[in-house]
């Protein structure tokens, strides 16, 4: 025990007024400060609420006419249009060709000059009609009234829109029954076009999935895996601290650095010892957009499963030691299973990321011109985000609403990827 | 640890575990300093001491959960039947299954009852088929007191069930692997009065069937449920004996001074 010295006296104080002037001023002050903290916190909740409002009003209001077609009737005097073609060719594969080699597109343009400087038809309209002889060959015998897209110029007279002329066709071909809107299912079959007309997403929509597909099958299993080494069985000291950091900053990375990554590992070419080999991979590739991807979004899984890993209580994982369970055992029964609402929440997160990015891809050459839908991993593709970037870039103006029509699926999918993840998160939520 | 000599002393003396000069370390710093003890088959047997005197440390030396620190270390000898457990001829994870283990703070896996108790059977392969492993459950529900109350309600989470509830639970967990000794690491401290009672009830239950040892901060819970007692200080063993005897007649004077409460 050490010396103690004697206990100072305590001076006597003055009791407090609790009551007074100076007090009462002080509980004013209190509570004007908390009135003004939550007026503070309203105003910030209804700004955030008005741009979000802003958002989606500007998107429905352009983008829903995207969702909308407008057909026109082409009334078509096959005999008189004077197409030489041979039509035991039309059910052959040859069919195609024999027709656009006998001038149907330019028939078929002639057909839908409306008199003024724009035509009624779109630029593809031949194609419909192509389709209709292969479906049919005896129309080609007599006059046909076929239904095909109309063009943009005949599109925005029908809104009200555009030019005097077209608006005047609008009115007179509607009025005699030649003009019909309806939804646009070819905005949901249809790939990417030169005419605003006749695109549609599902080209960029199949690259998206196929590419999100790659990045999770990469991304999950290793970065859980990771996370779970790194927690549960790495020891703890410098070479785990660095590590730590590092996956902390790569999840800052800018993503187009990760872009350039993927350029130069997956498409570059190698020199090794004066061979050269590669590109491993072809370009524009759902595959080589899922890698790229998958590396960009690894840091965050990694991050997100260490975090709920760290969750599970001790206890568990001492009741399940106790009883003889080996570490693996304790990892997949216990930790694993407890941990996963957290680590699906991250992941679907990151993955949500990843199906909104753009500049990585442009890198490594998914901003190419794709009209066919892609039907493997290898072949060229696009991917939602990209093609909005592709279309926003267009002159023409019916790719505006296309844009915002895009947009608009695009954010459902968010939506619906972040309502996924709260679903999950409370269906595996236990307590303990 | 020791060279490979089969039939040790413990074995021939008939104790089922035995410590000698133990020592454990956390980094640096000695939390046990050359414990030697011997736990035997018909007796429980209660560590006692004030806080932070190493008793609960020196308790998970017994089935190895010191191993899951990194920083701790253990030196000396334990003994399980004769086999060093700390030799790598001995597996961890079958010696914890001999030597189970009963926490402080009850828990339960936030699975239900039933999958509780079966989980320790199932991964040790101890059931040929589901109604081995139904019995098997029913058996340790039975022997830990607890099937009475859940025998209508065995797919109901095990979280959910009270305080003594779950500890019972987590008995019937550690039955459930046929241990040959269980550990309790303060079982009752977290528990009401009368969910204590139960529990002591149940380690009287017990005894004579595992090798209980249980430690406890309650030195009436320790005369009540044990016939050995080791008190234990800064580290140390200071006095190991007879219950009735550390209670009655200490010989050691720091045992004398804790139990009529001078200090702890």
């Amino acid at each position: 025990m050490s010396k103690r010295a004697a206990p100072a006296p305590v001076p006597e104080r003055t009791p407090t007024d609790w009551k007074g002037a100076a007090m009462q001023k002080r509980i004013r002050r209190r509570y004007a400060a908390e009135r003004r903290f939550k007026l503070f916190g309203m105003l910030a909740v209804i700004l955030s609420a008005a741009f979000l409002a802003f958002l989606i009003a500007t998107m429905v209001a352009n983008g829903a006419r995207g969702f909308t077609r407008s057909e026109v009737a082409l009334d078509l005097d096959f005999p008189k249009m004077g197409l030489a073609v041979d039509r035991t060719h039309l059910s052959t594969p040859g069919a195609d060709l024999a027709l656009s080699g006998a001038g149907l597109q330019d028939k078929v343009e002639i057909a839908a000059e409306s008199g003024g400087d724009h035509s009624l038809a779109a630029n593809s309209a031949w194609i419909t009609v192509r389709d209709a002889i292969k479906a049919d060959p005896s129309i080609l015998g007599g006059k046909r009234t076929i239904w095909v897209p109309a063009s943009t110029a005949l599109e925005m007279g029908a809104r009200g829109e555009g030019t005097a002329a077209a608006q005047a066709d609008a009115s007179r071909l509607r009025s005699a029954g030649k003009l019909r809107t309806g939804f646009n299912w070819g905005f949901f079959t249809a790939s990417n076009s030169n005419d605003p007309v006749a695109v549609g997403i599902w080209g960029a929509l199949k690259g998206s999935l196929l590419t999100m597909l790659v990045t999770f099958l990469i991304a999950f299993p290793v970065g859980v895996l990771a996370a779970i080494y790194l927690e549960e069985y790495a020891p703890k000291n410098r070479w785990t601290d660095l590590i730590e950091v590092s996956i902390n900053n790569l999840a800052a990375v800018p993503s187009i650095i990760f872009g350039l990554l993927g350029l130069a590992v997956f498409l570059g070419t190698w020199q090794i010892g004066g061979h050269s080999f590669g590109p491993l991979l072809p370009r524009s590739a759902a595959v080589v957009g899922g890698l790229t991807l998958a590396l960009m979004i690894m840091p965050v899984i990694v991050i997100a499963s260490r975090n709920a890993i760290k969750g599970v209580p001790p206890s568990i994982r001492d009741a399940a030691l106790g009883i003889g369970a080996s570490r693996i055992q304790v990892v997949f029964h216990h930790v694993l299973p407890l941990a996963m609402p957290g680590i699906l929440t991250g992941t679907i997160i990151g993955m949500a990321r990843a199906l909104g990015e753009t500049a990585p891809l442009l890198l490594i050459g998914m901003r190419a011109f794709i009209v066919t839908a892609p039907q493997g991993f290898t072949d060229p593709a696009t991917v939602l985000p990209v093609q909005i970037f592709l279309w926003s870039d267009e002159v023409s103006r019916g790719f505006v609403e296309k844009t915002s029509a895009a947009i608009i699926v695009l954010l459902v999918f968010l939506l619906a990827m972040n309502g996924l993840a709260i679903y999950l998160r409370n269906k595996f939520e236990t307590r303990w | 640890m020791t060279d490979a000599t089969p039939l040790s002393t413990a074995t021939a003396t008939g104790h089922k575990m035995s410590a000698r000069g133990v020592n454990v370390f956390y980094g640096d710093k000695q939390a046990i300093r050359d414990v030697s003890i011997d736990v035997d088959m018909d007796h429980v047997t209660a560590f006692i001491g004030p806080s932070g005197c190493g008793k609960s440390t020196f308790l998970r030396t017994l089935n190895r959960m010191n191993d899951t620190i990194a920083s701790a270390r253990v030196t000396g000898d334990i003994m399980l039947d004769g086999e060093d457990i700390y030799s790598s001829a001995m597996d961890v994870v079958q010696l914890r299954a001999r030597v189970g283990m009963v926490f402080q703070k009850p828990n339960p896996f936030p699975k239900s009852i039933y999958e509780n108790v079966a989980y320790g059977p199932r991964i040790h392969g101890l059931a040929a088929s589901k109604v081995a492993l139904d019995g098997i459950v029913e058996g340790s529900l039975r022997r830990a007191g607890l099937w009475d109350e859940v025998k209508d309600r065995l797919s109901d989470s095990g979280t959910a069930l009270s305080g003594g509830q779950q500890q019972r639970l987590c008995i019937a967990r550690a039955i459930a692997v046929d241990p040959e000794v269980i550990l309790m690491d303060e079982p009752c401290s977290a528990l009401d009065p009368i969910a204590t009672a139960k529990i002591e009830e149940l380690i009287h239950e017990l005894r004579g069937r595992y090798a209980i040892v249980i430690v406890t901060h309650n030195m009436q819970q320790a005369a009540r449920v044990s016939q050995k007692t080791a008190f234990f200080h800064l580290g140390q063993l200071v006095e190991y004996g007879d219950t009735d005897n550390i209670f009655t007649a200490p010989k050691q004077e720091r045992t004398k001074d804790y139990i009529t409460g001078r200090y702890g």
